[in-house]
């Protein structure tokens, strides 16, 4: 590894590899850092290192993620694997980890965060009980070593709940059950982006086929549903719901959780780029401008990082950011700059309806993001219950941060990732104010864990 | 707002000592008036180590410590809150004879001026007390007696007393101009001025500001002082540990957490109140941290900050009365001010009531800075 | 548990809390575990309660195991190596050297 470069890509997902790529074909000098020992983020999770005999249960989408991994392969870009980054400075400054061995110091021209997203947190009663895990999770099982979780029941809303079911069937897995928690009025609000979606009509069609095989497989596919509890007494046993006023049960030991993927927002908010709330998606969104600039000179943030745009939206993102950051370095002229960016610009736009009537549809009710039973943990690190914040909200703490000293929300090792957004939710519903008032909870380096012995080596020795 | 409002004292600057002062007046009968630019315990109270302590302080400053502990001891009386407070050993460690000779040199001192509470020990009672710290420690000195609170309760409790004594508080709120008008001190606010006969800067970082508007010159420098705190881990210390020749503090908490500081900077940007972490520095810390307890390798940084302290060029408080009379300076405590803040304000509520009391604060006051002829800003 | 058909790797053993563990050369620590049916791998500091992986990208921190006497590794994060000796995470980090774990024949 160098002292410097001119550009350092975080993140080895679609958007990252897209950025480095061309970034390097631009003759940047170009390192990309990513936390898992191979290419493909987690979408193309393990794409390098695929061994499924029967490529039809991950599907052709995955298989995509091969084209960026080769082309990144043949690039000069310099990648490293299992390089934890903990820390982004304004004066691009980058803090390192790798193999969990060795911590670096770095510095690049520019610095494109390409760190994706994450599963949105689904704080209900019992999801804390060994055998809950997200829907992700499994895919991750699934894609990195072919596991299929047996008899899981599949709860919430959103493609990648459909999309993994789906795959579940291909591969002759067994499913209990699937609880879908759309709320049915979501339907309504979301038809009206139909019409300009049919651009994508091939992803409808392909949505549309995975719900009419679940349907169709005999599983139970329950719709509507407005509340679960997870039961169990150590560990996951089963799963109550709630759908046309009346309580039903699933026997399980498995229960995949997901509603929605979110931004992951915490190396950017550390280095100090803005945000603003989304309405529709729900999250923070990077204040990034149509180049993936943030608001930190030399920083952009590029993919699913910015705002949720699926795999081939965070593909072309991250082209642009390496276009804007290589315009800024005088790699490329602004002649270049606009040849190469329009027609990315003019793709992405065209996906910006189906992208609309997806977050529409499948926008997460307000009971699964504000928990109703204050027994529900929020904070999981912490082990702080909805009942808790409720109570601290109402002496007085009115930001996350003032929350966050009076109950230990937030200061746990997963640093606010899987409660922030229940907790600037919840102070915004008990104080009635907007999110964007509230906030999101101060976020500052280092983002991931840092061995204090890596950080002391730093150092010149003493 | 009404365009002017009277009061018997205004208070600029909503920190434990502001809040400390706001109590022991509002105890007293005045009406209080206190204004905080940003929220209270916002800078150097909220993002403190918590230290309660009477080791390691300039001579000046002990009888002031002393009669801080005795307050903290039953806080309760003052603040209706234990604050967290604990009683808890603070050391000292030596690493070498040098430093040890240091501490013992300095013990002398101590007891010369009649103060025992800094005990020397060796090498044995060392590693007997922290089986855990690096062995090449030959010894150390030990306060027992000093303790920990916890900052953010204590600010909190304070808020709260003071809330509750009728102090009139605003958020938000900063102090435009401060002018004499007579026998008062007017104070501009955006919405509108207080006038009163007692005005008190315990504006922090920011005192010094305040006190050129108040006609005095008190150089101050905002520092971005930054702490670490690690993952939980399983006990293995009790006491407050700091090291001779390092600049180090180390503690453990009930829950586990390490808290890692000393006076290790960050950057600060005193106009928008924020500061930045710098990480060739906290690795400096890291590795102080990591010479005197090895143990502490493997374990993990969860999360870093760093708060903003009014540090004076001679790391002594500004306390006392100001050039003009009715104004008051309670700032620059130099990031060892949170132990004091129980005290400080009864301090300046005796010296403005009049009080009967035996305060030793010449060394404190604002007046030991040479004058400078004031600049047109 | 179920795997689907892949092309073949090649083996790695490890123990898990003294259990020997056949896994497949790639696999995670957390899904060597879940695959062999271990699905609580912690209890946590806070409350003693029992925590298995969540998320499998190292995003929750619920898959902490002490591997080869170093606590608190995230078992997502983590490929099985022949003869890794991975234990439950039982409460917060203990920093003091491991004891040696016994050797089960």
């Amino acid at each position: 590894m160098k002292d410097h470069y001119d550009i350092a890509v975080i993140g080895a997902g679609p958007a990252g590899m897209s950025a480095a790529s061309l970034a390097a074909d631009h003759r940047a000098s170009v390192v990309l850092f990513d936390e898992q020992p191979s290419l493909g983020g987690q979408i193309y999770r393990d794409i390098t290192r695929q061994r499924a005999a029967d490529t039809a249960i991950l599907g052709a989408q995955y298989y995509h993620g091969k084209i960026l991994a080769k082309r990144l392969a043949a690039s000069a870009v310099e990648h490293i694997s299992s390089a934890s980054v903990w820390h982004v400075s304004a004066e691009q400054e980058i803090g390192v980890t790798v193999d969990d061995e060795v911590a670096h110091l770095i510095t690049a021209d520019h610095i494109i965060i390409a760190t994706g997203a994450q599963e949105r947190p689904f704080p209900v009663p019992g999801w804390t009980f060994p055998g809950v895990m997200n829907v992700g999770a499994a895919q991750i099982l699934l894609k990195s070593s072919g596991i299929l979780l047996p008899n899981p029941v599949f709860v919430g809303t959103g493609p990648l709940l459909y999309l993994i079911a789906h795959q579940y069937l291909r591969a002759g897995g067994k499913i209990a059950g699937l609880l879908d928690t759309t709320p049915r009025s979501n339907l309504r609000a979301a038809v009206r982006h139909l019409p300009a979606a049919y651009g994508q009509a091939e992803q409808l069609w392909k949505g549309w086929r995975w719900l009419r095989d679940l349907r169709k497989s005999g599983i139970p596919f329950i719709r509507a549903v407005e509340d679960v509890r997870i039961i169990g007494t150590k560990l996951a046993e089963g799963i109550e719901y709630k759908a046309n006023g009346s309580w039903q049960h699933l026997a399980t030991e498995t229960v995949l959780l997901h509603q929605g993927v979110v931004p992951n927002v915490n190396l950017a908010m550390a280095a100090g780029c803005a945000h603003q709330w989304n309405d529709t998606q729900l999250c923070w969104h990077a204040e990034v401008d149509k180049l993936g600039h943030s608001s930190v000179e030399g920083v952009s943030i590029a993919g699913d990082g910015a705002g949720i745009t699926g795999a081939d939206g965070a593909e072309t993102l991250g082209a642009l950011a390496a276009i804007g950051a290589l315009t800024r370095l005088a790699k490329i002229d602004r002649n270049a700059c606009i040849k190469l960016a329009r027609p990315l610009h003019r793709i992405q736009s065209r996906r910006a309806p189906f992208r609309r009537f997806l977050d529409t549809l499948y926008q997460p009710a307000a009971q699964f993001r504000l928990p109703v039973d204050d027994t529900t943990l929020v904070c999981r690190c912490e082990e702080v219950t909805a009942g808790d914040i409720r109570a601290a909200i109402r002496l007085g703490c009115s930001g996350p941060n003032q929350l966050k000293s009076f109950t230990r929300a937030g200061m746990g090792p997963c640093q606010a990732r899987l409660c922030g957004l229940t907790v600037s939710a919840m102070i915004a519903d008990e104080l009635n104010q907007p999110v964007a008032q509230v906030g999101a909870g101060r976020l500052r380096a280092p983002v991931k864990p840092l061995e204090l012995a890596h950080l002391a080596a730093l150092c010149d020795p003493e | 707002m009404a365009h002017s409002k009277t009061a018997d004292a205004v208070i600029a600057g909503g920190g434990l000592h502001g809040l400390s002062t706001a109590i022991h007046l509002a105890n007293a009968g005045l009406r209080v008036v206190l204004l905080e630019k940003d929220r209270v315990g916002r800078h150097a109270s909220g993002a403190n180590a918590g230290g309660v302590r009477r080791l390691g302080r300039a001579l000046p400053e002990i009888p002031l410590a002393v009669a801080a502990l005795d307050l903290w001891k039953n806080i309760e009386d003052l603040v209706d809150s234990s604050c967290g407070f604990q009683k808890s050993a603070q050391i000292k460690v030596a690493e070498d004879q040098k430093g040890l000779s240091t501490l013992e040199k300095r013990g002398q001192t101590l007891r010369d001026a009649g103060f025992y509470h800094e005990e020397i020990i060796d090498a044995k009672a060392l590693h007997d007390l922290l089986p855990r710290v690096a062995k090449h420690c030959v010894g150390g000195v030990i306060v027992h007696g000093d303790g920990h609170a916890d900052p953010f309760a204590t600010v909190r409790a304070f808020h709260r007393k003071a809330l509750s004594l009728g102090v009139n508080l605003h958020e938000g709120t900063p102090v435009r101009d401060v002018t004499r008008v007579d026998e008062n001190w007017q104070i501009r606010i955006d919405q509108g001025l207080f006038t009163a006969p007692h005005f008190i800067n315990a504006a922090g970082a920011w005192g010094g500001q305040i006190a050129a508007m108040m006609g005095d010159h008190v150089p101050i420098e905002g520092q971005a002082l930054m702490l670490m705190i690690t993952e939980r881990l399983a006990p293995f210390l009790s006491g407050v540990v700091g090291a001779q020749g390092r600049a180090l503090s180390f503690k453990q908490f009930n829950n586990g957490t390490v808290l890692i500081g000393g006076a290790y900077q960050g950057q600060v940007n005193m106009s928008t109140g924020t500061t930045t972490l710098d990480m060739h520095q906290l690795a400096a810390n890291a590795q102080a941290a990591v010479a005197i307890f090895p143990l502490m390798r493997r374990a993990r940084v969860a999360r870093a900050w760093a708060g903003i302290e009014g540090i004076t060029p001679d790391s002594l408080p500004v306390i006392g009365p100001a050039g003009q009379g009715g104004g008051f300076h309670l700032f620059g405590f130099s990031a060892h001010g949170f132990a004091l803040s129980p005290i400080s304000g009864r301090i300046v509520a005796d010296l403005i009531c009049g009080t009967h009391n035996n305060w030793s604060i010449n060394a404190f006051s604002h007046a030991r800075f040479p004058n400078q002829i004031n600049a047109s800003i | 548990m179920l795997r689907i058909a892949r092309q073949p790797t090649s083996i790695v053993n490890f123990y898990f809390a003294g259990i020997l563990i056949e896994a497949q050369a790639g696999d995670s620590v957390a899904a060597a575990l879940l695959a062999a049916g271990h699905g609580v791998f912690r209890i946590t500091p806070v409350s003693g309660a029992a925590r298995g992986p969540v998320c499998m990208m190292g995003v929750c921190f619920d898959c902490l195991v002490q591997i080869d006497g170093l606590g608190n590794q995230q078992a997502c994060m983590r490929e099985v190596r022949d003869g890794m000796r991975v234990e439950p995470q039982d409460g917060a980090f203990d920093a003091l050297p491991a004891r040696p774990v016994e050797e089960t024949p």
